[in-house]
């Protein structure tokens, strides 16, 4: 293209208390565009948006908005400069009306009063603007969800707007309430502004995007038109090969006796939540090592949540043992032999002020209740024998585990669930974002569990890697599980296919 | 790209009516709080006889003039999501300095207006530790309490008379209209919760008050002026415990260090009472205003019925927990949408 | 982790000698101590007393700071203990009998101790804000308090009941043992058991200890019956001091003065990892800075301007700004330094 980019980032670099995030990334983008920002967890998407509204600084390259370098120190500065966001979490305020959700910060004023009349006149073209027929006087909280989104645009757009950002626009809504979404987006972009469309719905991708950016682990992949780019080699793109030839040689899930020669360990039934998980069947053998693959939102993460009772169900029932059972609190999962493993360290894994040992005799200490201490020297050895078998390094017991790097932070939280001997181990994207060396070590030791007999469901968002050392793969997408195989009958290629939903070849 | 296919599909028009109903969701805690002073004005009718006469109404506003100022200042603060447990201490305070400053011959136009600095002052600091250094409020009030009580007794260790006439006009000065009638604290108490209504209603600052309460995140995202909003709030809320003094020491005609000893207190329940959420975000000045008169008549009922006064605090505590837990079903409710 | 332990009692400790030292060189006398008849006296003593209430009220106050939580009604709670207590004496027929003074004690302690766990059962079930659910108590306390004394000071004569303040064991001021063996019992509780780790945990992180299986709705809920159970010994001792209980006076404001020794000790108010032997060391600190103040003439009226200035310049101390504002003028200790060495992973061969 001949015409230069209306917002231009070069050499992008941001790092986290040493975790690289974005590495020297660079990404453009046209007016009248619609632009997607694809990668799994983790590759830096947040990151990069962070940046370009002003809610992150840099700490190397630059944000070029129509070849100038503007102030994007802030959120309002961004604004200013006309680049607006839409966030997930619709930051608007469910407390006040549609009109001052839109207009606050700039009403129009006489005598420094708050004229409503104009400002809920300005709020009314501005929705009209865009084609939403709804009474700008009313409270922001007595609309649904999608509108919401919708009036959250209206805001974004009231100011003199170049690049609109959507981050996860459609994550909650339905059909219908996409198809509005997308009317809004195209009138936009018919009007010159660059929309920054960020959606692990591929297919919304392929409906709406002009081109795409792939970032993988804090990288840039590369840049690509939409009608370009065949489905199958965006998602290949975005997972990432397995670049690392050791680990084939080094751990080989052991071949699994059929799955139906085994006894039911946990039957789901019909279980489902709202938002989150349509209702789903599952049975879960004994002894098997079960893959879940799927994309960020595919209802991986989400069917983990109801197996282990994090999250309570809404409809349908858990069968363990072949005897039903009810979950409100993990506690209860744990009981019965169910562990967790989240795939949020930090915030759901680790308590960091604790020390390794403490971290690592938790749960145990949990299950056997307050007053039942485990005695100093129990501790001592415990957390030692789980140090060595795991090989948690700096191997001392002490040493407070939020100083720990995060594959031996995951170590600590595996070592914690496995001292209470669970039956049922879900493991959370256990190998996200540590590094390869931890990555086979948690591997081959997956793999040793399932030798051992124990029942283990493995999440990952690395296709590979599912599929090597599971005995049995499912794969979710939207929401509820579309396909299972033996891993032994399938390539990668055609899990991506399925996974990607590329049936059709786009 | 399918530019031409797009369809224009109206959004479903929701009803006026539904509309009008939604609209007014926040007032509802504030239309309970006046229900339960209908109900308790008409229950202390019909049980004490002469009850809801024009005498006993004015003489609630009367003698409760200044916790309708402090009251007022206290909507600010919960609306953002804060508390100030200082205004007891300060409004006692800025009454001593006035009282050691007249009795030293200082005229009282000059005497006021150092009551409002004072006061904002006090503010100032608290505002400035939550918002600059992340003290959380109650802390920060807290210690702001601390220094104003102990600062009482810096001025003097005794009660102090105040003689000065145009302060204690504001308190004798009765102006009539049949039976019913009002003195100037009453006046300046109401005139300041119009003015306060008016700002929450009417200004930007006082919109960010609300956007604040609502989602301080949001309302930073959205470019609002989050910080200066927040050290203000604690601020008005100084300034008006510096009038709550002027009023107290005119309604007491002295300035003492013991005064407004559990006053924040009163004053959070009259507040919450009347319908802030103490989350913050959503509330109104005039419910405030409502919650101070039903405190008013818990007191006076209390005193009709010769109950031991301390009856008065336990009531108060009963309907805090209670508007509070309703509270807490309500937002418990919201989430799970 | 011992190492970090001591480095961090270590200021408060520097601190509380320094304050000692400050005493001891502007007023020889006060280190001083006399036996007289096999009693110890002097200002050393009199701070091992009159500390004991606050010491009580500061040990569950760390409990509940530790959870993430405050009690803003540890004081209405010793003016209730202290009403049961001796409106149960003053109506008795025997005073004086050890009898009616245990089952006085008894009652004064079991009532805050209800309180207490009210307290948790709004904060831990009903999910209400800790300051909101104690302020409740704190507001309605006092009124409960006053109603117990049918509103006026009830004033007894029982020698049992004074002992507990103001008699002797040993030599040393009863209230101190009582204040001991608090100390005493709640550290073995908290680290004999597994509560102690527990609690820091849910502090620290709620979401992930759920998620560890620990019951923190339990551990919640009891704390704030501890922090109840010891406000209510508090009130007793301060009932015996003065021989009456004084609804309006008693235990006022001792909250703040809890949350400064805590806060003083070490402990954050954020929650999760806490001293007690810090928050020990912050009694004393509060105690003898107390008797400074009234050593240098001023009105113990006054007091609170003093400690309200040490509330200020400690939560600043703590708080992140300032922090960095340090780290800046100290170029050598940049947070950039400090983060995580990266471990060296073994790749198996």
């Amino acid at each position: 293209m001949d015409v230069d980019p209306v917002v231009q980032v070069i050499g992008a670099s941001v790092r986290f208390a040493g975790d690289i995030a974005l590495d020297g990334v660079d990404f453009r983008m046209f007016a009248g565009e619609v632009h997607s920002l694809m990668g799994e967890n983790g590759a830096g998407k947040s990151t990069l948006i962070k940046a370009m509204t002003g809610a992150l600084r840099l700490d190397a390259g630059a944000v070029l908005l129509e070849g100038r370098d503007v102030d994007l120190s802030t959120p309002a500065a961004a604004q200013r400069a006309g680049i607006s966001t839409v966030y997930q979490e619709i930051d608007l305020l469910p407390n006040l009306s549609v009109a001052e959700n839109i207009m606050l910060g700039r009403e129009p004023r006489r005598l420094g009063f708050i004229d409503w009349r104009r400002t809920r006149e300005a709020a009314g073209q501005a929705l009209s603007a865009l084609g939403i027929d709804i009474d700008p006087a009313s409270m922001l909280s007595s609309h649904r969800l999608a509108t919401q989104q919708l009036i959250a645009i209206a805001r974004a757009i009231s100011t003199d707007v170049k690049v609109l950002v959507l981050d996860e626009p459609t994550s909650s809504l339905d059909q219908d309430e996409v198809d509005e979404l997308f009317r809004v987006i195209r009138r936009l972009k018919s009007r010159g502004v660059a929309i920054l469309f960020v959606s692990h719905f591929l297919e919304q991708v392929y409906e709406i995007c002009d081109r795409i950016t792939v970032l993988r682990n804090g990288v840039l992949v590369g840049e690509y038109v939409t009608t370009e780019l065949l489905r199958l080699d965006l998602v290949q793109k975005m997972l990432g090969k397995a670049t690392f030839d050791l680990e084939q040689m080094t751990t080989r899930a052991p071949s699994a006796t059929p799955a139906a020669a085994r006894e039911v360990k946990v039957s789901a039934q019909g279980i489902s939540r709202r938002n989150d998980m349509l209702p789903t069947d599952l049975d879960i053998y004994e002894g098997e090592l079960l893959g879940l693959a799927g994309l960020l939102g595919s209802g991986r993460t989400e069917l983990a949540r109801l197996l282990t009772g994090i999250d309570s169900l809404d409809g349908g029932r858990l069968m363990i043992d072949g005897v039903p059972r009810r979950f409100h609190e993990p506690r209860q999962a744990l009981r019965h032999g169910i562990a967790y493993s989240s795939e949020n360290r930090k915030s759901e894994g680790i308590i960091a002020q604790l020390s390794v040992r403490e971290n690592i005799t938790l749960a145990l200490q949990a299950e056997r209740g307050w007053f039942k201490p485990i005695p100093r020297n129990r501790q001592d050895e415990l957390s030692a024998s789980w140090i060595e078998a795991l090989d948690i390094r700096p191997a001392d017991p002490d040493r407070l585990a939020g100083l720990l790097s995060g594959g031996n932070q995951q170590k600590v939280l595996l070592a914690r669930l496995l001292a209470v001997a669970p039956r049922l181990l879900v493991l959370d994207e256990p190998t996200r974002g540590i590094d390869v060396g931890a990555k086979v070590e948690i591997q081959r030791l997956v793999s040793e569990l399932a030798i051992d007999g124990m029942t283990i469901v493995f999440i990952s968002a690395e296709l590979e890697e599912v599929l090597r050392i599971s005995h049995r793969v499912i794969v979710l997408r939207d929401r509820e599980i579309v396909a299972q195989f033996d891993p032994d009958e399938i390539t990668i290629e055609t899990l991506l296919t399925i996974v990607a939903k590329a049936e059709d070849g786009t | 790209m399918t530019a031409l296919t797009e369809t224009e599909r109206p959004a479903p028009t929701i009803s006026r009516w539904r509309h009008f109903l939604v609209g007014k969701v926040a007032w509802m805690p504030v239309l309970a709080a006046v229900v339960i002073l209908v109900i308790m004005l008409v229950a202390g009718q019909a049980y004490f006889g002469r009850f809801v006469t024009p005498r006993i109404l004015s003489s609630l506003f009367v003698d409760n003039a200044y916790l309708i100022v402090l009251a007022a200042g206290m909507t600010f603060v919960i609306l953002t999501g804060g508390i100030d447990l200082s205004v007891g201490a300060v409004m006692a305070f800025t009454g001593m300095l006035a009282a050691k400053l007249m009795s030293t011959g200082v005229p009282a136009p000059v005497v006021i207006p150092l009551m409002l600095i004072a006061g904002a002052a006090f503010g100032l600091i608290i505002g400035v530790m939550v918002h600059y250094f992340d003290v959380q409020p109650f802390i920060a009030s807290l210690a702001g309490m601390f220094l104003a009580r102990g600062l009482c007794f810096v001025v003097s260790l005794e009660a102090i008379q105040v003689k000065n006439p145009l302060v204690l006009g504001l308190q004798s000065v009765k102006i009539n209209m049949g039976d019913w009638y009002v003195t100037p604290t009453v006046i300046i108490a109401l005139l300041l919760v119009v003015g306060a209504t008016w700002v929450l209603g009417y200004t930007r600052f006082g919109r960010t008050v609300y956007a604040v309460g609502g989602n301080e995140q949001s309302a930073r995202l959205m470019g609002l002026h989050v910080a200066r909003t927040k050290v203000l709030v604690y601020v008005v809320s100084g300034v008006c415990a510096g009038i709550a003094g002027l009023l107290f020491t005119a309604y007491t005609a002295a300035g003492y260090s013991l005064n407004g000893i559990g006053t924040e207190l009163d004053t959070i329940a009259a507040v919450v009472i009347g319908g802030t959420l103490l989350t913050g975000g959503s509330g109104y000045l005039i419910g405030s205003l409502v919650g101070v008169l039903v405190y008013g008549v818990i007191k006076v009922s209390i005193t009709f019925l010769g109950a031991d006064a301390s009856w008065t605090r336990i009531t108060i505590g009963i309907l805090l927990l209670a508007f509070v837990v309703v509270q807490r079903v309500i937002v418990a409710r919201a989430n799970r949408r | 982790m011992r190492k970090l332990l001591k480095h961090r009692i270590l200021w408060p400790i520097g601190a509380l000698l320094a304050l000692v030292l400050l005493n001891a060189v502007s007023r020889p006398s006060f280190l001083s101590i006399t036996v007289r008849d096999g009693e110890l006296y002097g200002s050393l003593i009199d701070i091992l007393r009159n500390s004991a209430p606050l010491m009580l009220v500061a040990l569950g106050m760390t409990l509940v700071i530790a959870t993430r939580g405050i009690d803003l009604s540890v004081g209405a709670q010793m003016a209730i203990s202290g009403a049961v207590a001796l409106t149960i004496i003053s109506d008795s027929k025997t005073p004086g009998s050890l009898g009616t003074v245990a089952v006085a004690i008894l009652a004064g302690v079991a009532i805050t101790f209800i309180f207490g766990l009210w307290n948790g059962f709004l904060v831990s079930v009903v999910g209400i804000q800790p300051i909101i659910a104690t302020l409740v108590l704190m507001l309605a306390g006092r009124g409960i308090a006053l109603l117990i004394t049918g509103g006026f000071i009830t004033t007894i004569t029982s020698a049992p009941y004074a002992q507990m303040s103001q008699g002797y064991l040993i030599g040393f001021p009863f209230a101190f043992f009582v204040s001991l063996g608090a100390i005493l019992v709640i550290s073995l509780v908290v680290r004999r058991t597994a509560l102690g780790v527990l609690t820091e945990s849910v502090g620290i992180n709620p979401e992930a200890s759920r998620l560890a299986g620990v019951r923190s709705r339990g551990i919640v809920w009891s704390v704030y019956g501890v922090s109840g159970l010891l406000a209510g010994v508090a009130g007793i001792l301060y009932s015996s001091n003065i021989m009456a209980a004084d609804a309006n006076n008693a235990g006022i404001n001792i909250e703040l003065d809890a949350i400064l020794a805590v806060v003083l000790g070490g402990t954050s108010l954020a929650g999760g990892k806490f001293t007690l032997a810090g928050t020990v060391v912050g009694v004393f600190i509060i105690q003898t800075l107390t008797s400074t103040i009234t050593f240098l003439g001023v009105p113990p009226a006054v007091t609170p301007v003093f400690k309200a200035l040490v509330v200020i310049v400690v939560c600043l101390a703590q708080s992140r700004r300032v922090r960095e504002w340090l780290s800046r003028i100290r170029p050598t200790r940049t947070p950039t330094t400090t983060t995580t060495t990266p471990v060296v992973e073994r790749i198996p061969a």
